[in-house]
């Protein structure tokens, strides 16, 4: 469930700041977030295999506006009932704009009662992050946000 | 000096869902940062961390270099019995903690 | 384009000119996503608890030719130290000069501890500085002894000169133009409640010297030597500026 558009370019990220009156936003580099590099998307092809990818059932909340990209507080809620039949076994995180595709990855059973974690990540630039959930079934899902990251005044050096 | 702060409920009760939160000081350095001399700062990330509940493994996690530095995991688990519930980061340079924490299930 | 962005600031209209009436004055947590302030809340997720822990280790720890522990004389912290930081730089009777906490803790090293004294900005430091520092966390800060006048007068002439190749003071920033945007960040009021911090940019804790010397290089103005008077005197402003609001250290800051 991603909560900002998906083609979230420069040009609309500058308005939208104006447009609220808010001055200022300086981004860094910022290329549009709608092309899936092709990095991400073969990682995405090891983990899936030749199995679908579908989807939905996966929730990622990050601010939609981050205020450092060196830790960026992220969860991800994926939607199942952890029974003994029917539980999420496993959860990607990817990136399409890091050095690596590859942000974490968490390995569960029904054990894990809820099918949800938290951590803090970072984020190099404004880009596109991906929960793909692997179920006991086999099947996958995922969702996906677009994150904006917006650089720190007043740093140590200029 | 502190390493790891881990916050497990004390009680349970069989079939709680509880949630588990790790944190753990380390730099997770990316292996692609220019130092100050314009040297690459070589990568020491945590590769690995799991948690095992009396000797079982019930939760593992695979961090990447783009898991900040001093990584945060909040997760959940079902309270089954009284016991020890054991945690282990390991990762580059032959890094390896090993906390645990005790949980009552009534 | 970040020269820009600063410049742009100086021709915009002043969203609001002069100090900070009191109704206003908050500390700029609030203006943190929510996810930064939870992080902020809760000491199993604030990277800071580890330089606090660290601080208690080497509060019972016992240092220089006396072989005293901080512990020895001042005992449990949580009482002798409850408050302390929310009334500090204080004016020291002793040397009458007035002090932040860091030269205090220094101070105790060299003189009750016979310690070398700790680096600016040393882990040591900051642990010690954090741990005092968390005793007093929701005590609202008060200062109110008369013989920091002077060097709150002092703070007030800094905090209000232009300065730097920008031409720019801390007032035009964060009198007259907080609750603006600059680059990412919120322009903040600039209280100092939360030091030292764990700043994400730092990836790291540090003081409130550092924090300053972050927006002093950012106005291209040349900072000040690390422990130096100027730098107590803008500490002693800011406090004064600050009176009256919670103290939340260890505070996070983007
Ligand atoms: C040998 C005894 C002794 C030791 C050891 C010692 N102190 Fe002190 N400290 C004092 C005394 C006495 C004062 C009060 C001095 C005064 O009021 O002029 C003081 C004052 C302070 C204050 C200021 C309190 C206030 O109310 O303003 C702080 C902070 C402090 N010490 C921290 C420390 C720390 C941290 C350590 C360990 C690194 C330490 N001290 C070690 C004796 C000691
Ligand atoms: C160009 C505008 C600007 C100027 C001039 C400026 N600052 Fe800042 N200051 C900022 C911004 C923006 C931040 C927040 C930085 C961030 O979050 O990236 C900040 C943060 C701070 C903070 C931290 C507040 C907190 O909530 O922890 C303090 C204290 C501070 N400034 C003091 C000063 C002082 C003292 C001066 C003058 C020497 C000064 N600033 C000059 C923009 C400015």
């Amino acid at each position: 469930m991603s909560q900002t558009p998906t083609n979230l370019t420069r040009r609309a990220a500058l308005t939208g700041a104006a447009a609220t009156g808010a001055g200022l936003l300086v981004l860094r580099s910022v290329a549009p977030a709608s092309a899936t590099p092709e990095a991400m998307r073969a990682v995405m092809r090891t983990i899936v295999g030749d199995a679908p990818l579908r989807k939905g059932r996966v929730q990622l909340d990050l601010p939609p506006l981050v205020e450092n990209g060196n830790t960026v507080p992220m969860t991800v809620t994926v939607d199942s009932p952890m029974t003994a039949r029917d539980h999420v076994t496993a959860i990607h995180v990817l990136n399409e704009k890091n050095p690596q595709p590859y942000v974490v990855s968490v390995h569960m059973n029904h054990r894990a009662g809820a099918p949800h974690f938290s951590t803090r990540i970072k984020l190099g630039d404004t880009q596109r992050v991906i929960a793909i959930a692997r179920m006991s079934d086999g099947s996958f899902w995922s969702g996906e946000q677009d994150v904006i990251v917006t650089i720190a005044a007043c740093l140590e050096n200029f | 000096m502190a390493r790891a702060l881990i916050n497990v409920p004390p009680k349970a009760k069989v079939g709680d869902i509880i949630e588990i939160k790790t944190l753990v000081s380390h730099p997770m350095e990316t292996g692609y940062r220019v130092g100050l001399g314009g040297e690459i700062l070589p990568r020491n990330i945590i590769q690995t961390f799991t948690c095992a509940y009396n000797g079982e493994e019930i939760y593992r996690a695979e961090f990447s270099p783009a898991v900040a530095a001093n990584p945060y995991l909040a997760f959940h688990t079902l309270a089954m019995e009284t016991g020890t519930l054991e945690f282990r980061w390991t990762g580059d340079n032959d890094f390896l903690l090993v906390e645990t924490a005790s949980i009552t299930v009534e | 384009m970040r020269a820009l962005a600063l410049a742009l600031l100086l021709v915009a209209p002043l969203a609001q000119a002069g100090e900070i009436p009191a109704a206003e004055r908050r500390s700029d947590t609030v203006t943190m996503s929510a996810e930064l302030r939870a992080m902020q809340a809760d000491d199993m997720a604030n990277p800071a608890s580890f330089w606090a822990l660290d601080g208690q280790t080497l509060w019972d720890a016992k240092a220089g030719t006396s072989g005293k522990s901080c512990a020895d004389c001042h005992g449990d912290a949580q009482a002798s130290m409850k408050g302390v930081a929310a009334r500090y730089p204080a004016f020291d009777g002793a040397t009458g000069r007035v002090l932040d906490l860091e030269a205090r803790i220094n101070q105790c090293r060299t003189d009750r501890q016979g310690a070398p004294p700790l680096a600016m900005e040393s882990r040591e430091l900051l642990d010690l500085t954090t741990y005092v520092g968390l005793q007093s966390r929701g005590a609202p800060i008060s200062s109110s002894d008369p013989r920091l006048a002077p060097a709150i007068e002092t703070g007030r002439q800094l905090f209000s000169a232009r300065q730097g190749q920008l031409n720019l003071s801390c007032a035009i920033c964060h009198d007259d133009n907080w609750g603006r945007k600059l680059g990412g960040a919120t322009v903040p009021q600039a209280h100092p409640t939360g030091y030292p911090i764990y700043r994400l940019e730092w990836q790291s804790v540090g003081s409130l010297q550092r924090r300053l010397r972050n927006c002093m290089v950012g106005m291209r103005a040349e900072p000040y030597p690390f422990g130096s008077d100027a730098y107590i005197a803008l500490e002693a402003f800011l406090m004064f500026r600050a009176k009256g609001l919670p103290m939340e250290t260890p505070a996070v800051r983007p």
